[in-house]
This record gives structure tokens, sequence and C-alpha cells, in this order.
């Protein structure tokens, strides 16, 4: 009888420190399958984040580096440029990636360094304790934000900023190539962005330039919401206003007979 | 082989070295007095299609030396003191995770921007471990063109070997300066020393390099471990030189560019018939306390200088507070020059001259 589902060579067999509900779990099963299909478990290599999921190497099963907070694309540069024949997976949350690693994010993706990032939007700071994250959106609650993000400027308002827009903004720079973003609300969205991250990492193994996939993830905790209640929030209110889809494919045409 | 010898600047030198010690990736932001060691590791390293990268900033340029060098390749950074500052956060990292690399601190004046004149002001950030934790790392003080590419050469090594980050504190002036010096040996691409602990070995069992660990009995077992290959660091790679000790009535202490001002005024001395010994860290990380208490312990006094407001010192005094002679602590004087301004050998020997006579407070 044939196995059309079972627990994926590259993740760990063991029970995760997430929250239940946390999107976490999810896409670190998407990577996994994504790497056993493409073969590259011994010749894979972890930017361990800083964050929540700064426990990605304990669960995923093969090498990892470990940068400071938001260096995550600064350490996958070096790493890769040593390994290039290595499949380098920067996986970062949003206070990671678009907070304190603004600067080394988008100057990796516009030096088109070969890796790919897995950029995990959730809205809010998890690690930490539910902080407004440069991605939370217009009055939502945080311990930061306790009336809401308010946008407008000081000092009538609270001059809290935008909600950033990351694939959008890196959209513009020559470096990268693909940009994506999925969700994990729906099984639909989830098997969408499985093909999205594989879809980044064939790109990446075959030299093609900067990659990143964005996943909109449910944060039940810090969110304070039950964990179908937040898969909900992330269909009703986040995805409205972060669009899903490749957001830029500038692939080789080979790329796209690639095969789900 | 024919000997190798070129007029060169010192961050040249520097670059020239590196890339002769199989320096595989080079991370760097410009910033004065260093900018000519960045534009000769771009045009050195991308020549023989190794890895060049203006970085973005001074602490991403540490990351992906941190990246580089978990990656297997022999990776370095340089800079000059308030990038050096922003460094400190990658720094602490690397020390934590164990990981050889290169630093070189091409330094000027502070604090803050500060100018761009040499100074000796960051010895405290260099050897007292400039960022957060408990941990210390290799620093080398050279004194000319030649020991700064000598001891970047060796520094690529002594990384290897002790599996820590090594920092060459050179200044403004050793950087900028030229002098003649003769190159060390090529390795070319021959092999780099194997790290088994890198990512990237297809070992079969995955290696995580990370300073990361909450678990605190285990996190101080690390701590400890590390503090252990300290002390033999400090057993087999304490360096200094000593000149003219035997009869010197006053020993100056000193490193670096002071130490060559020192040497001159120990020179003037000598013709005007008074004895001056020098005695020069090379070392600044691990301290070489043990000879310096010897000497305190055999009766010299001594006369710390620096382009500071006396850092150095701190470590001289720690290395005599032990030793004393007939009852007597031993003298430590200091003479030092702040923000960017280079004492002149007259100044230097005058101020010696003042102490011998007695007219200058003893500390």
């Amino acid at each position: 009888m044939e196995a059309i589902y079972k627990h994926p060579k590259s993740l760990v067999s063991v029970q995760t420190k997430y929250c239940p509900g946390c999107g976490h779990g999810v896409i670190h099963r998407l990577i996994a399958e994504a790497i056993d299909e493409l073969g590259v478990q011994d010749r894979s290599v972890l930017m361990n984040p800083v964050g929540c999921s700064i426990w990605a190497d304990l669960y995923f099963d093969f090498d990892s580096v470990q940068v400071p907070h938001g260096r995550t694309p600064a350490g996958a540069t070096g790493v890769k440029r040593m390994l290039p024949g290595h499949l380098v997976v920067c996986y970062q949350g949003d206070g990671d990636l678009a907070a304190i690693g603004t600067a080394e994010i988008v100057h990796a993706a516009n030096r088109g360094e070969r890796f790919t990032t897995i950029f995990v939007n959730n809205a809010i700071y998890g690690m930490t304790g539910g902080q407004m994250a440069p991605t939370t959106l217009v009055g939502q609650k945080a311990t930061t934000a306790p009336k809401g993000r308010d946008p407008q400027g000081a000092p009538e308002g609270a001059g809290m900023g935008y909600p950033v827009r990351v694939c959008e903004m890196l959209a513009t720079l020559g470096g990268t190539k693909y940009l994506a973003r999925g969700s994990v609300d729906t099984p639909a969205n989830v098997r969408k962005t499985k093909q999205y991250i594989k879809k980044a990492f064939e790109a990446q193994l075959r030299g093609e330039g900067f990659t990143m996939v964005e996943i909109l993830s449910p944060c039940p905790t810090n969110w304070q919401m039950g964990p179908a209640e937040a898969l909900d929030w992330v269909t009703s209110a986040m995805i409205p206003y972060y669009r899903l889809g490749e957001i830029k494919n500038e692939l080789q045409p080979a790329a796209e007979g690639g095969k789900e | 082989m024919a000997e190798e010898r070129r007029l060169m600047k010192g961050n040249e030198a520097i670059g020239e070295a590196a890339i002769r010690a199989g320096c595989d990736a080079y991370f760097g932001y410009p910033i004065t007095p260093q900018n000519e060691l960045t534009a000769y590791m771009a045009s050195g390293m991308l020549e023989r299609r190794r890895t060049f990268i203006q970085a973005e900033s001074e602490t991403a340029a540490m990351s992906m030396v941190f990246g580089a060098s978990a990656g297997g390749g022999r990776a370095m950074t340089s800079s000059s003191s308030p990038g050096v500052s922003l460094k400190q956060e990658g720094i602490s990292y690397a020390c934590g995770a164990d990981i050889p690399c290169v630093i070189v601190n091409v330094a000027r004046s502070g604090p803050g921007l500060g100018g761009i004149s040499p100074s000796q002001g960051d010895y405290f950030q260099a050897t007292r471990g400039g960022g957060h934790g408990d941990y210390y790392h290799i620093v080398l003080a050279p004194k000319s063109v030649q020991e700064a590419a000598d001891l970047t050469y060796g520094a690529f090594e002594l990384a290897d070997k002790w599996r820590m980050p090594v920092m060459v504190l050179a200044d403004g002036l050793i950087g900028q300066m030229m002098e003649g010096v003769v190159l060390p040996l090529d390795k070319g691409e021959s092999p780099r020393p194997k790290r088994p602990w890198a990512v990237g070995q297809a070992s079969g069992r995955p290696n995580h390099v990370t300073s990361l660990c909450l678990d605190p009995p285990a996190l101080e077992a690390s701590v400890l471990a590390r503090f252990e290959r300290y002390e033999r660091v400090a057993a087999e790679e304490t360096r200094f030189e000593a000149v003219n000790l035997d009869k010197a009535e006053l020993v100056f202490v000193a490193y670096g560019t002071a130490s060559r001002i020192c040497l001159g005024a120990l020179q003037m001395a000598k013709a005007a018939g008074l004895e001056l010994g020098l005695f020069r860290p090379v070392s600044l990380w691990p301290f070489p306390s043990a000879e310096l208490s010897r000497l305190a312990a055999a009766g010299k006094r001594f006369l710390a200088v620096e382009m500071s407001m006396g850092q150095m010192v701190q470590d001289l005094r720690l290395a005599v507070s032990g030793a004393a002679t007939g009852g007597r602590a031993a003298t430590v004087d200091f003479y030092g020059r702040a923000g960017g301004v280079i004492p002149s050998e007259e100044e230097v020997l005058a101020y010696a001259k003042t102490l011998l006579q007695g007219k200058a407070g003893a500390a």
C-alpha cells in the first residue's frame, strides 16, 4: 500500500513548543515536505530567527545557523556565499524581518542573494508577549498599542504608522525574482502556500536570485482568540489588506513548467 | 622563494596579508581612516573570485562574517571605532557560538563621532568584550606596517586554532602611513583548516551553530569551558616586546603607535646618557601580566604612555598590584593625550625626566 501522508523526513518527530492554533507548525511542515520532495535535506541550512520560531532548529532535521535578531538575511548571505550549492532557508517573523532587520532584508533582496526567505506574518510580536509589529493592522490591539494601532501622526494621533506590505515593498528591487504571499487559514491556502515555497526553493537551487514567500499566520494567544476564531480573523481581516498571490514572478519560463 | 618587499600603506598591507592568509570572504562598510583596506579587499578578493560585499551596515557586515565562518569560510571584517561599536553585537554572538573570524579596527578618536585622527581610546572596548555577556577574544596591536601585516596573517590561524574572533587593533596612523613590508607567503586556495562544527559538512547529523542556550546550568557550563580555553590562550599566546629593560631606571609601557613614540624617546634619552626601557604588549588580550609582575617585583618603575586618558594602564596596575619590593608597591605613572592628539617624543621624554627628578606625583 502506498503511503500518501506521513511525517516529513526533514522534520524531527517531536511535539513543538508552539501554542495551540499557532501557524508555525503547519509552515514548518510545508517547508520540510518541500525539502523532502526536492531531496535536499543533506544540503539544506536553516537560518534560525529570533522570535517564537527561535525553536525552529529543534524541529528541522538539518543544519542551522543562529545570528542576531533581524540579521538573518546578513547571516544567510554569508552562509550561501560559502555554500552556493546548498538550499539556504531564512525563516523570519514580522518583527525580525520588518522592524529590526529591515535594512538587512532590503539589501540582501536587492543584491539578489540566492536564498529563500520564509516570512511569517502574524501581525504581532509573539515571543515577547503581544507587542505591536510593523505588520499589525490599523486598529488592532497590542500591549504597546492598547487602544489599537493608530496611524495618525503625532501630536493629534499616536503616530504608530501603517502596516508594512513587505512583498510589495521588495517588489521594486531588481534583485528580487519571486515574491509570493500565501496563508495558512484554509486547507486550500495551505496547499497553495506549499506550491509557492516549492517554486521558490526550486528557483533558489537554479540560482535565479532572491526569493521570498510571505505567509499570513494566526497567533491565537496574542490575538486573544480561540484557534478557530484566529483563522477566521486571518481570512476576514488580514487577507483583505495583505493580498494573496504571486506579487512578483520574474522566474525563468522553465520554472513555470513545475508541477505540484 | 625570493623575499617580496613592497612599500605599502598599513591599510593595504593588512588587506594583502589577509588575502595571503586565505581569507575567503570579506564584508565591510566604508569609514575613515580604513577606507583603503575595504577598497583593497574589493579588488583583491573579486580578482580571485572570492567573496567581497560592501555591506549595508557594520552590524550586517559582522553577521555576514558570522554566516560565512559558520559556512566554513575564513571571514574578515574591518572598520574604525564607531563602526566597531556597531559590530559588537555580532562579536558577542561570534564569541558565544565560538566562531573563528578576524576583525580589524583602524581606530580613530572618540567618543561618539569624535574625529578621524589616530587614537587608543578603544582599548577597553577591545579587551573587555565590548558587547554583552561574559567573554573575551584575542586582541593584537601592531606598531608598524610590517607588524600589521604579520599579525593579520597570523590572526586567521589563531582564530581557527582557538575557535574565537581575533581582533587586530591598529589606529589611523598605522593604517595611513607607508612603510616597507615583507609580505608573508600566499596560501592561495590551499585547503583551509577543517571545521567539523560548521554547517554544510553533510556528516549525517545536523550541526547547529548558535549561541542560544536557555538552560542556566548548561549555559554556565559552556561559559566555564570557554574560560578554561581562555587560560590556555593566555598561557600560549601572550606576546610582548622588551627593549633595554636591564639598565632602565624607568620602563615605558606602551603599545602600537604610542610604543613607537616611546622608543624614540628612549633613543633620545640614551643619547643623553639616560637609560629608559620599553615594554610593549603585542597581545592586549591576553595581557602580559605575569611578565610585568616579575618586572615590578624586580623593582622596576613604570610609565604607561597611551593615546587615551589611560585604559591599558589599568591592566598594568592590576598586573603589578600584587608585586611589592621592600614593602613598597610598584610605582606606575601615566602620560596620555586624547582626542586624536599624538604625543611627541620630546614631550614624553620630558615627562619621564620630570618623574625621575621626583617633580611629578607618583600614582
